[in-house]
């Protein structure tokens, strides 16, 4: 029985507001709150509110014969939170059918992925533990951003231990293979593939309404009708969305709701079904090894990454904000550590792409900003601002090294005092067992308690100052 | 065509406009180009097209020889071409101020009694049109208009006028009502139009309420520096230099540099700015500068020309052109072209078609400073636009501009 595997894409990133260089070190907040909820508010209303409530008809009516998998940032949950509550309380609901898998990526949906694996791995780890916080789901099924892959990527996913990885299929990257079958990764073996069907997916998200398609208009019973007639061992289609297609791109007056909402009735008809990532991976075989050694990913024509690096700009944006991410991870402020995700979303870098003026017009649609020269000012602004408050936390001048070493002091001392402490403890409890056992010494003990705990507060700062002189040699 | 300057001895950018457009044109082959210009001085490139000085150009009777002739004006035209002229004088001129060769002189600049110049132009111009043989007349801004009527009433041949600026931008609306009635006298005799820039043409279909269909943009272009002045060196300076080169005028709108380098200054002190050009608002700009206390970072460099223009550029990290209404603006091309990157004011015909630049309005000081902070402190900014910048402009030359002018005469030749 053929199988498509649908999954939805939410993504909000925090819009920066227009920053000029005379706010840097005067003004600490980046974001343009009106636009993040004017535009969140906007694409909640229009798309992700009917459409997660077509789905959720959709799993009442079909119970478990439809299912689907939705990936959803950790900056638009913020963001739905905040502006669109009544979003999450419905895509809980929708969970609780029990046939929505949510899929693991990136908090910020950004490229860390590319520029540094231990951001990257953070990044997975906070955003599966809002998800489970969230909706009570431990993903198994990671998509990175704009599903950026490559074999070393793969790697670092394998190592996190995910089970599969789901990524872009065009025909020029896999030639003459299909993507309607499982793969696994030649980096890691253990690691399978799902692969974006491009044609059935684009036929939805950009040929839906174009009236001049020769297929138009494109109705379910035909669509069902594709994949049904696709070659018997091929059995598995992922159609791969953003969920703004449905409402925002692709107006509610296209149909394009109802023909969601008609798609698993002709599916049933021709015994096509449906399946989330996990049961993917789980019943199908993977037919054979893919390597990747370029980063591959599914938006422009190139399906690179050239969207986000591919300019001057965007690299030195990526490498200035990189060059201070070991700094960030050693501060321990809530708001800076916030600010650094917000930044790192890759919404930022597409902005600055001189593509616009070629092929990419889809850059120019989405930018906040005339041009990419004027989102790499903004953007560097911004970040010149975050570098300072970065400084004044840990100052330049000394090496990443050397802090690094001198927190470890500090760090081994802190818990050096805490087993100090519970020795204390111990050593209390087992001098108060001999209170009861020796009424008679009470007066002892009261003096000798004190002692010893000024004694390893002591110890413990001079120690540190041993470290430090040793450093600094 | 008819036009007001021509290189090397230019005072504006109409000059270098008429030089690339009539070079692109002939590199298009199958033309012929005789170029009238009021004053030449005989050392203007002649290898593209026939160049008639009008202060040549007999209006009465001498009886003149050769080599009288030859003597006289033959380093800038030959003397057939005189006799030949004067042959075809058409009415008798000679109670007008004329020198022993029966011509007119000309100054060939913009003096006080110009309306006078621009009036014996045309009178000149009925001359040419009865010797020289021609399918289509040009006339290169409202300068040139009626001499382009006179001509298009003697030879029937249809009259292109190219609109370069028009007076509404020059004056930021408060047009001079003479020269308005010239514009529009000359629009509306025109078979055809052609602006520089769609803001351009916007301007005379709204304010002097042209038929749009015989109005046509053609951007401007540039031509290729030569090696030479692109091997200028850069000098070693320590600051960065932003740098405002144009006429100082309301239209140029100098104000709102002096003001965004105030702002940069407020952060920045590394930085020096420099006003290059002269104009009539130099003065208040000068005091506008001491107001603001910058002084010792902003400097006045007089009028430059030639090659002092380059190597000015050359000495910059920013461009910065922040017309208030610029018909097309062809100077930050010249900037892109030495590499230097360019903010320009979104009110700029060059806009339109430049994407490696920064864009702002005119009025918008903030976003002005903020772009040249961006430049000066951020290589990456400086970087792309200074590359990117280069190879745009590679893109945008002459012999594609001329292609759409030689198209607009089949069109009105066809007719």
């Amino acid at each position: 029985m053929k199988s498509i595997c649908f999954y939805f894409q939410i993504h909000q990133p925090f819009r920066l507001k227009r920053y000029r260089f005379f706010d840097i070190g005067n003004d600490h907040y980046y974001y343009d709150d009106f636009a993040n909820d004017d535009i969140v508010t906007r694409i909640a209303q229009r798309s992700y509110i009917p459409m997660v409530q077509t789905l959720l008809d959709m799993v009442s009516e079909y119970k478990d014969s439809f299912k689907c998998a939705i990936s959803i940032t950790g900056t638009a949950i913020e963001q739905l939170q905040q502006y669109v509550p009544e979003f999450i309380d419905l895509l809980k609901k929708l969970v609780d059918t029990g046939n929505v898998e949510f899929l693991s990526e990136t908090y910020a949906h950004s490229l860390a992925s590319l520029e540094d694996p231990d951001e990257f791995v953070n990044q997975v780890k906070r955003h599966d533990k809002l998800i489970k916080e969230l909706f009570g789901q431990k993903p198994k099924v990671i998509r990175n951003t704009e599903l950026i892959y490559d074999d070393d990527i793969a790697l670092t996913i394998a190592s996190m231990g995910f089970k599969a990885a789901i990524t872009e299929g065009a025909k020029h990257i896999l030639g003459w293979k299909s993507p309607n079958f499982v793969y696994n990764s030649a980096s890691a073996p253990k690691l399978k593939l799902l692969l974006k069907n491009d044609k059935l997916s684009d036929d939805i998200s950009r040929n839906f309404a174009n009236t001049d398609w020769d297929e138009y208009p494109l109705t379910a019973d035909k669509y069902i009708d594709w994949i049904a007639q696709l070659p018997e061992d091929q059995q598995i289609v992922n159609i791969f969305l953003s969920m703004e297609t449905f409402g925002e791109f692709l107006p509610h007056e296209t149909g394009i709701f109802d023909f969601m909402k008609a798609l698993p009735r002709f599916a049933a008809e021709k015994g096509v079904g449906f399946m989330t990532p996990t049961e993917a991976v789980a019943k199908l075989k993977p037919v054979d090894m893919l390597s990747i050694p370029y980063p591959i990913s599914w938006a422009d024509e190139a399906r690179d990454v050239s969207a986000w690096k591919g300019n001057m700009l965007q690299r030195e944006a990526l490498n200035k904000l990189y060059s201070i991410a070991e700094r960030v991870n050693l501060c321990t402020d809530l708001r800076l550590k916030q600010d650094w995700e917000y930044l790192q979303s890759s919404d930022h870098f597409f902005y600055m792409s001189t593509k616009t003026m070629a092929d990419g017009s889809a850059h120019a649609n989405f930018s906040p900003y005339d041009s990419p020269y004027s989102a790499f000012t903004n953007y560097m602004n911004v970040l010149a601002d975050f570098m300072v408050r970065v400084n004044e936390q840990y100052p330049e001048e000394i090496g990443n090294e050397e802090l690094n070493s001198l927190l470890l002091t500090i760090r081994n001392q802190s818990q050096e005092i805490e087993t100090l402490n519970k020795e204390v403890k111990q050593l209390r409890n087992n001098i108060l067992q001999a209170d009861d056992a020796n009424n008679e010494q009470i007066e002892v003990v009261s003096e000798e308690k004190p002692a010893k705990a000024t004694k390893g507060a002591k110890k413990a700062p001079a120690k540190k100052s041993a470290a430090k002189k040793t450093s600094a040699k | 065509m008819f036009g007001w300057e021509f290189p090397p001895h230019i005072l504006g950018g109409l000059g270098t406009a008429s030089y690339g457009l009539t070079q692109g044109m002939h590199n298009n082959g199958d033309m012929e180009i005789t170029f009238v210009i009021p004053k030449p001085f005989g050392d203007e490139d002649r290898s593209f097209a026939n160049i008639v000085g009008a202060n040549c150009v007999p209006v009465a009777w001498r009886d003149v020889d050769w080599n009288y002739v030859e003597n006289r004006i033959g380093k800038v035209m030959n003397p057939q071409l005189y006799f030949d002229l004067r042959d075809h004088i058409y009415a008798d001129f000679n109670y007008m101020r004329l020198n022993d060769l029966g011509c007119i002189e000309f100054s060939g600049r913009y003096p006080d009694n110009l309306l006078e110049e621009i009036n014996n132009y045309s009178i000149m111009a009925g001359v040419i049109a009865r010797t020289i043989p021609c399918d289509v007349i040009h006339s290169h801004d409202w300068l040139t208009y009626p001499a382009g009527i006179h001509a298009k009433n003697v030879t029937g041949k249809p009259l292109v006028i190219h609109v370069h600026a028009t007076d509404f931008d020059r004056s930021r609306g408060n047009v001079n009502p003479t020269v308005f009635g010239i514009e529009k006298d000359g629009m509306n005799q025109a078979d055809h139009i052609i602006t520089v820039s769609n803001l351009t043409r916007r301007t005379v279909i709204d304010k002097y309420g042209i038929d749009p269909a015989k109005v046509t943009t053609v951007h401007n272009a540039v031509i290729p520096l030569s090696d030479d002045l692109l091997s200028i060196p850069k000098p070693d300076n320590k600051e960065k230099v932003v740098t405002f080169l144009g006429r100082i005028t309301m239209q140029k709108g100098p104000e709102y540099f002096v003001e965004a380098a105030a702002k940069v200054l407020q952060k920045d002190h590394n930085v020096r700015f420099v006003m290059a050009g002269s104009g009539d608002k130099m003065d208040d700009m000068i005091r506008l500068v001491a107001k603001r206390g910058i002084a010792d970072r902003f400097h006045f460099t007089g009028f430059l020309r030639g090659r002092q223009v380059y190597e000015m550029l050359k000495a910059s990290d920013v461009y910065i052109m922040p017309s208030v209404s610029e018909p097309f603006g062809i100077s930050p091309l010249e900037a892109m072209q030495m590499g230097v990157p360019s903010i320009i004011s979104k009110q700029s015909g060059c806009a339109e078609i430049l994407n490696h630049v920064v864009k702002t309005d005119y009025w918008d000081i903030d976003a002005m400073a903020d772009a040249i902070h961006s430049i000066i402190s951020y290589p990456a900014m400086y970087e792309s636009l200074k590359e990117e910048g280069l190879n745009e402009m590679k893109g945008i030359t002459w012999e594609k501009a001329g292609k759409k002018v030689i198209d607009i005469y089949k069109s009105l030749i066809n007719k």
